[in-house]
């Protein structure tokens, strides 16, 4: 058996066993990565902007905190992400800039807007719930730093989860006008959350050869099925209408059957023309913008540290 | 506990919940907003342990006023000329450095503060400080490096922290100002004495300040008035936004 690095590597992935930063990776392996968990990181750093929309305003003093906990761990997920795709020497300023550019895509959903309180808890509950199924089939992903991410990543979502589905469950047992809040909030939220297991699976990009290489374990129509069959009997638990009428039990399948999804609405807003696109870009640009004359003084003072102390 | 001790202790616990809440509301504002990722949830960290702070000290009035009241009610059912922070906590965060230098000058006074409260005769008062205090020191840190960093680090960062303490100087008497309630209570051992940390905490920022690069104004000013419910214009904005919900819908359970 040859022991070249494509050997290896090849022999790593059928094996089943992780690949390390220092290990010999192929050129597009890398690259597809840095796609992926890139993405994956802006999206978890874009998606505090619609839930941090109503930290200023939640209802209640319990809720303040548990939503700014809830939206400061979607940054440490962030930093996590960003931390093991620097392990594949992108910088942080290029996938800064990859976001900024339009280069770098993020989860679609965060495009829409949280226009009630009871998007904050339908975001929690479905988006984090969607995530969470995308996420427990990424713990196996082939790339070490991408793996132990996820892992721990996983923890804490199930906890977002809980909390929006719990402000759903207030809602839903309140008055009239708090059961519509909700009830609204589940219609728009649904099929964006539907979308975000991305393209059907003969449409998809990158999915074959992610799926050769172990990067990505399970197809996108397999994951958001998950997610529906998981997602009905929550739905019903809330006592809440069925966001779309071809949601039906099919017995021979084992799975519930739903409707078309609206793929010209996904690409419309993949591509830029969300309701929110522009909007989260801007925030995000101008945080980072309003923050460089920060950045700058801690370079010049660590700068100033070491040539004091070289000198 | 006697009736006067009892609202005594109730305007004093919610003086000390509204400093709290009105600076955790301002900081979260920084949530997604932040210079870098790194600090952006650092800032969330603080503004957290505050509004933690905040419906400690809220829960603890709602006890003492006894009108069923709870603390969900003290924060989102009283206006603006009932809230009593103190004015330092409610100004905006005109920029990071302003953000900071804010934090940082409080942070060295509830140090000072917490450690005195630490050993209040009230036990419930003394058990949120011993909490509370573990934070601050904490807080202290951070915002002490950065006033060193800031302070040193660039020309720019240097003028924007100069003129953030520059602006903010006046509204800093207030915090060595005590109020009738708080002269009662520190009577029994109860409150702590804000004038005699005056002393201790103009030492610590003259020696920070020094380190820094960064100097304390020369002309003394002062804003006062918040204990009293004279505001700034900025305070109405922040309530309005945070207790729309509660305005709106009154007695709903979220």
């Amino acid at each position: 058996m040859s022991d070249s690095g494509q050997a290896i590597f090849d022999r790593r992935i059928e094996a089943e066993q992780k690949i390390e930063p220092k290990d010999w990776m192929p050129a597009d392996y890398r690259k597809n990565l840095i796609r992926q968990m890139s993405q994956h990181a802006h999206s978890e750093v874009i998606g505090m902007q619609p839930e941090g929309n109503w930290i200023s305003r939640a209802p209640t003093l319990k809720r303040k905190m548990v939503l700014l906990a809830k939206v400061q761990d979607e940054g440490g997920h962030g930093l996590y992400l960003y931390s093991a795709t620097e392990t594949l020497n992108a910088t942080r300023d290029e996938m800064n800039a990859a976001l900024h550019s339009g280069k770098a895509k993020y989860a679609s959903i965060f495009n829409y807007p949280a226009l009630s309180w009871a998007d904050v808890g339908a975001i929690g509950w479905l988006v984090d719930g969607a995530a969470i199924v995308n996420q427990i089939s990424l713990q196996g992903t082939s790339y070490g730093p991408y793996s132990r991410a996820m892992i721990r990543i996983c923890k804490e979502e199930s906890f977002h989860q809980r909390q929006g589905y719990e402000i759903m469950i207030a809602l839903a047992n309140g008055t009239p006008m708090q059961k519509a809040m909700a009830q609204d909030a589940l219609n728009r939220v649904w099929w964006p959350s539907l979308m975000m297991f991305g393209p059907h699976d003969s449409d998809s990009a990158h999915s074959g050869r992610s799926m050769q290489w172990k990067i990505k374990l399970r197809t996108n129509d397999d994951l958001r099925q998950s997610f529906i069959d998981q997602t009905v009997p929550q739905i019903k638990f809330l006592g809440l209408e069925l966001p779309d009428p071809d949601l039906k039990w099919n017995e021979e399948r084992g799975h519930y059957d739903f409707g078309d999804i609206d793929w010209d609405e996904f690409k419309r807003v993949i591509s830029g023309d969300g309701p929110c696109n522009r909007d989260r870009i801007r925030h995000h640009k101008k945080a980072h913008d309003d923050g460089q004359w920060v950045r700058d003084a801690l370079e010049a003072y660590h700068q100033k540290k070491a040539s004091a102390s070289a000198a | 506990m006697n009736k006067i001790t009892n609202s005594a202790l109730y305007s004093y616990l919610l003086g000390m919940a509204d400093d709290a809440l009105i600076l955790g509301q301002r900081t979260s504002e920084w949530c997604s907003r932040g210079p870098f990722l790194e600090e952006d949830i650092a800032l969330s960290n603080v503004a957290l342990d505050y509004i933690g702070r905040a419906r400690m000290f809220y829960q603890y009035a709602a006890e003492v006023e006894g009108l069923g009241r709870t603390e969900d009610d003290l924060a989102y059912f009283r206006d603006e000329r009932d809230f009593s922070n103190l004015l330092i906590n409610e100004l905006p965060n005109f920029d990071f450095a302003f953000s900071i230098v804010r934090q940082y000058f409080l942070d060295v006074h509830a140090c000072l503060y917490l450690a005195q409260l630490t050993s209040s005769t009230d036990q419930r008062l003394s058990a949120v400080a011993c909490k509370a205090i573990k934070e601050s020191r904490y807080h202290l840190k951070r915002s002490q490096t950065w006033v060193l960093q800031l302070g040193q680090g660039s020309d720019e960062s240097q003028r924007r922290m100069q003129s953030a303490i520059d602006e903010l100087w006046g509204y800093t008497p207030e915090l060595f100002i005590m109020t009738e309630s708080e002269t009662a209570l520190l009577a029994q051992g109860i409150a702590v004495n804000r004038e005699d940390l005056l002393q201790d905490w103009t030492k610590s920022v003259m020696a920070d300040m020094k380190n820094s690069n960064l100097q304390i104004p020369d002309q003394q000013w002062k804003v006062i008035g918040g204990r009293e419910g004279e505001h700034s214009e900025h305070l109405g904005h922040l309530l309005s936004q945070m207790q729309i919900l509660q305005r709106s819908y009154p007695g709903l359970t979220w």
